[in-house]
């Protein structure tokens, strides 16, 4: 499907070196893509957001209130 | 791209799977004893135990009942818009499940990859107790699961406390991963202890009207269904991503 895929390498110790810019601009943006969403639900100021995932935040034990 | 999009399909899975599985679990778990402590939170503000239910139903009240349930609401809800309890509390407390299910999904699965990719199921449920570790057990050693009513700090604080707390946890687990030198494993430690040093943000007074034997049947369901839902995500992030990006 893709040309990027890779093999598992051992113990994954020294994987990072095999990191390449062509692995590690998509790697970055799925983080941000993470940040943006757990930030978004957990963090929220918006009261009606805030609501809305109430029970959620709670479960969770992101600070809330 | 395609990098990328199979990083997203694998996340939006197995966030989404896991997302489902946590709302049901968390359904009978922890749902019950918020519920129970916003009659504790309720009853301390000298209204009645019914008064929750009056306060969720602005849309058919009189403007009597409106403006008593705005006087005897101490619940922090605020003035705005809130789900009413039932079904639809519970719907959107699915939906928050599944999107931050695929969000953290898309952080544990870009930070394998950085490390080379989840080699399966089985070092998934690794990186899994490793996102519990960082998400959960790490900034709850400071700022414990709390119940509402329960005395706090002031949000902000909290909140920056609590995501530097999580990144020093994810930047030490991934020192300690990566490298076997005894300055990284020193510099992990430091990383792991030093948010607790400079204190999370602690309220006035822990006075509140939570019994102290609900909150920490609390504590408890909360750690153990978060658990859960870490091993879980991790598992799913690992069986899918050898189908999506490992075998592509």
């Amino acid at each position: 499907m893709n040309t990027y895929s890779i093999k598992p390498e051992g113990d994954g110790i020294n994987a990072a070196a095999a990191l390449t810019s062509s692995r590690a601009v998509p790697i970055f943006m799925a983080g941000l893509l993470g940040i943006f969403i757990v930030g978004n639900v957990g963090f929220s100021h918006i009261e009606a957001v805030h609501n809305a995932a109430h029970d959620y935040r709670h479960s969770m034990a992101f600070p809330c209130h | 791209m395609d990098y990328f999009r199979n990083i997203v399909i694998v996340a939006a899975i197995a966030g989404a799977i896991a997302g489902l599985g946590m709302t049901v679990v968390q359904h009978f778990a922890t749902v019950p004893l918020i519920l129970q402590a916003e009659v504790f939170e309720e009853q301390s503000s000298g209204a009645p135990a019914e008064a929750p239910a009056v306060a969720h139903e602005h849309a058919d009240a009189t403007a009597a009942q409106d403006t008593a349930a705005h006087d005897t609401a101490a619940h922090d809800h605020g003035e705005g818009w809130a789900p009413s309890d039932g079904i639809e509390r519970t719907g959107f407390t699915l939906a928050a499940n599944v999107i931050t299910g695929i969000g953290f999904a898309l952080l544990l699965v870009a930070a394998s990859e950085l490390f080379g990719g989840l080699g399966g199921w089985h070092q998934g449920v690794f990186w899994g107790l490793a996102g519990f570790i960082a998400f959960t057990l790490a900034p709850g050693l400071g700022l414990p699961p709390e119940l509402p009513a329960m005395p706090a700090a002031e949000l902000a604080s909290r909140q920056v406390w609590w995501v530097g707390t999580v990144v020093s946890a994810g930047v030490a687990l991934g020192l300690l991963f990566h490298s076997r030198s005894l300055v990284s494993v020193v510099a992990a430690i430091v990383l792991l202890v030093a948010p607790h040093i400079i204190g999370a943000p602690q309220p006035v007074s822990h006075e509140s009207p939570i019994p102290e034997g609900l909150h920490h049947s609390f504590v408890v369901a909360m750690a153990v269904t978060t658990l859960l839902f870490w091993v879980f995500l991790g598992g799913l992030a690992g069986f899918f991503r050898e189908r999506f990006i490992h075998a592509a």
